[in-house]
């Protein structure tokens, strides 16, 4: 599954490793909140990168006295629909101020790729085809955007501002 | 009204460039339907019962002559020289075909205007009060606010994949005209002791299978903060809304199982947060908006006018008109003109291109190319001169456009029904038509006085029957239409759900029922009591004993 | 005895058609081909199943017709507005 980062396609470093299967000796790996709260200790201990794979029926409650400790947090997206990630991504990035990789897998599609980025999602785990041409003709359909969120680029009250600072 | 700024024109130009793109994806076989089909819907455009619709948003019901008469060309040119103004104020066009919508978007883009978030699970085209601007019971104008929130709502990247729809309505006047009580937010404004403008915030209103009143959640929120207010709502609803079953997910019943009190709570520590943030907007952009809202040039008139009260006299009709189609203005020597687009036996709501043309003319010359669209399904002129108004009357009258019912029983509000809507469970406009032509007696009608009787065509409750004083729902029951008929609803400041009387009638049988009713009323009423008012004395017991009664 | 057709919207400009012969797709219901038992009815939707992958039409599906009068007619009333149209100017005690 072709990963895009940083508006490249990218090596995926990390591991998933199954509910109740082994854990990798070494490399990065991604656990689910339940492997994590079960196995917080071992995780801690070792010296490689953690994340987390979640899904929006997860609570931040649970994540947030950790957030420093995770590299990677991805979200399962089971169908498109599911809007709760785009508020928890925000969350996340604005109010927890969480740095790491903010990813977005599963149902995932192009169509979708300028709301994701413009919540906090940098990172896209996407089915196939010629996805980046896909994914920068997305990211640039729009240029003009009416809500302020912490991405970097200007909300329109910003522009509508400057330009009236210029006249 | 509003003008797109250049951020804005460019904005629907991009909008309509990825719709050109997706629809060629689709077309291509790059996209199927399961996946065009929320992208086609986030523009408004349905696949119907014979072809598709495309809604166009006419925010908050303000539009101009210009925007009037595109809409004119592009009936024509696209669809069939009609279309049809809905609940929401927006406009539908029937008969578009997929590969011209682009083209057809375009076309709206040239004149402002979009389709933008007229369906889908995302925040909907915001609605007000029709006479805002104009009303003379107004503290504020409503739009102003209304276009903050469109300018925020639009394409909100946190908020585009709701639970479900959300609906959020405005009122600045003291009657509730644009029924604020059945919309997800209904937000009013007031004044508080110390002067300070702000809004009323009611939480959890809707139709559908569940209809509920929306509760109040805040009583007083001060204006300038109403941004983050609404992102907080809006996050404790994307956040919690239920979204395992469609039927369960607008945030009415989010509201009914947490309590509004617990509502309240989560969205007061949420905007404890937010409100210190980057949401809500700078003065100068506030004031920027409020600019284009500043009441238009009127001049001092007469409050009366010699002309207008002898072609008053020498004509009942108008006189009717005047009486039923003409509100107070705020300004002395204007009024607010309604046109009725329930001619006797037409379909509620349906305009024809040369009618278009001429109500884009007659806002140019007569009302300072303004126009409304109405949750009614009518059309307003909201500033006309008193001395202008039996000019507009003859003009409307050449046109078939002068029906002086508003607010009567044949004002009917119909949705499209199973004559067009894939999702219908019977037909609502040949019952409209049917009821308009028992009580075609303007006379009769004047009698009965204010009624609001409101048909839908299935449970989804476009046609607001929940809140019509007479509430119409069409029903399937083995292969036949059948109506369940409601009673003593509203929409306004004292909204409420209206009683299901009985068993439903056949098509064959539903005026004769709506006859029945007015019948019992008007046997009943105490003197100047409206429908409404007396089924609130009487209850459901006399109507349902005249209906069910065996001969 | 039943007697079923293929209904769907076309893909360029929704309209109501009929899978016809040769996989064609008609706006005329007496174009329609028609399947008179279960075999013969999947038969029809598989092959207008292939007319989705081309992308000429959404969503079909089975309806039962009657040909009584003479005419193919829908069974069900929702059918039968989708053959006729709207009669949006016809009073309700007229059926479609
Ligand atoms: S109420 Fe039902 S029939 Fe009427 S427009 Fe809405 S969905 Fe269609």
């Amino acid at each position: 599954m072709p990963l895009i980062k940083n508006g490249a396609i990218t090596d995926d470093p990390w591991q998933f490793p199954a509910e109740d299967g082994p854990m990798p000796e070494t490399g990065s790996v991604a656990v689910s909140l339940t492997q994590w709260q079960r196995e917080k200790a071992v995780l801690l201990a070792r010296s490689t990168p953690l994340g987390l794979l979640l899904t929006g029926n997860d609570s931040l409650d649970n994540i947030v006295p950790n957030i420093t400790a995770y590299d990677l947090i991805a979200f399962v997206f089971p169908t498109f629909q599911d809007g709760r990630p785009y508020s928890m991504a925000r969350l996340l990035r604005e109010r927890y101020g969480y740095t790491g990789e903010l990813r977005a897998t599963g149902d995932v599609s192009r169509d979708q790729f300028l709301f994701m980025y413009r919540c906090g999602f940098d990172a896209f785990a996407v089915s196939a085809g010629n996805v980046i041409e896909d994914w920068l003709r997305a990211v640039s359909e729009i240029s003009i955007w009416y809500q302020p969120t912490n991405d970097p680029r200007s909300a329109l009250t910003t522009l509508r501002h400057k330009l009236h600072a210029l006249e | 009204m509003y003008r797109y700024d250049e951020f804005d024109q460019t904005f629907v130009r991009q909008r309509v460039a990825q719709f050109r793109d997706q629809v060629a994806r689709r077309l291509s076989g790059d996209l199927s339907e399961e996946e065009f089909k929320p992208l086609r819907l986030m523009n408004g455009l349905y696949l119907q019962l014979h072809a598709y619709m495309l809604r166009v948003a006419i925010p908050y019901g303000t539009f101009c002559s210009r925007q009037m008469r595109q809409l004119a060309d592009i009936s024509r040119h696209y669809d069939r020289g009609y279309g049809h103004f809905t609940t929401r104020q927006n406009i539908q066009f029937n008969w578009v075909k997929l590969d011209e919508v682009p083209d057809i978007l375009a076309a709206l883009a040239e004149v402002e205007m979009h389709a933008i978030q007229t369906s889908g699970n995302c925040i909907r085209n915001v609605t007000a009060d029709p006479f805002a601007g104009a009303a003379a019971d107004e503290i504020e104008d409503a739009r102003i606010w209304c276009e903050i929130i469109r300018q925020w709502s639009t394409l909100h990247p946190e908020f585009s994949f709701l639970p479900r729809k959300f609906k959020i309505s405005v009122n600045g006047a003291i009657e509730d005209r644009a029924a604020l009580r059945v919309h997800d937010i209904g937000l009013q404004l007031k004044q508080n002791d110390t002067g300070e403008i702000g809004f009323e915030v009611m939480v959890g209103g809707g139709q559908g299978r569940t209809p509920m009143i929306a509760k109040s959640i805040r009583s007083f929120l001060p204006k300038e903060e109403l941004l983050s207010y609404l992102e907080s709502i809006l996050r404790v609803y994307n956040l919690l809304g239920r979204r395992d079953n469609k039927y369960k997910a607008r945030i009415k019943i989010l509201v009914h199982d947490l309590g509004a009190e617990t509502l309240a709570n989560m969205v007061e520590r949420e905007w404890q947060q937010l409100r210190e943030g980057y949401v809500n907007l700078p003065d100068s952009e506030l004031a920027r908006i409020a600019c284009y809202f500043a009441p238009p040039d009127l001049e001092d008139a007469a409050e009366t006018d010699n002309g207008l009260d002898r072609a008053r006299r020498a004509n009942g009709q108008f006189e009717s008109w005047l009486e039923h189609n003409v509100n107070a203005h705020k300004q002395p020597g204007y009024a607010i003109v309604t046109i009725s687009l329930k001619p006797e036996g037409g379909v509620p709501g349906d305009i024809d291109a040369d009618q278009m043309e001429v109500v884009a003319d007659l806002a140019q010359r007569f009302s300072h190319d303004e126009l409304r669209a109405t949750y009614q399904q009518n059309l307003v002129l909201p500033h006309v001169r008193k001395r202008d108004l039996h000019v507009v009357w003859r003009l409307l009258a050449a046109h078939g456009l002068s029906t002086a019912n508003h607010g009567l029983i044949s004002d009917i509000i119909a949705c499209p029904g199973m004559d067009y809507c894939s999702l219908a469970t019977a037909r609502s406009i040949p019952v409209a038509q049917s009821i308009s032509q028992r009580f075609n007696d303007l006379t009769r009608q004047k009698n009965i006085g204010d009624l609001r009787l409101n048909i839908s065509g299935c449970i989804n409750a476009c046609g607001h029957h929940h809140v019509g004083h007479i509430g119409i729902l069409g029903l399937e029951k083995n292969g036949a239409e059948n109506y369940q008929i409601t009673l003593g609803g509203r929409s306004d400041r004292s909204a409420a759900i209206g009683e299901i009387i009985g068993p439903a009638f056949s098509a064959e049988k539903i005026a004769d029922a709506v006859e029945t009713v007015i019948d019992t009323y008007l046997d009943l009423r105490q003197p100047g009591e409206r429908f409404v008012d007396a089924y609130a004395r009487l209850g459901r017991g006399p109507f349902k004993e005249r209906l069910y009664a065996t001969h | 005895m039943k007697l079923e057709i293929v209904s769907a919207n076309r893909l360029t400009d929704g309209r109501v058609v009929y899978l016809s012969h040769g996989g064609r797709w008609s706006e005329k219901i007496v174009d329609g081909r028609t399947a008179r038992n279960d075999k013969e009815s999947a038969a029809l939707l598989t092959e207008a199943e292939a007319s989705v992958a081309k992308c000429l039409v959404i969503d079909p599906y089975l309806l039962t017709i009657s040909d009584e009068t003479g005419a193919f007619t829908a069974m069900r009333l929702r059918e039968r507005i989708r053959q006729f149209g709207p009669k949006v100017n016809q009073t309700l005690d007229q059926s479609v």
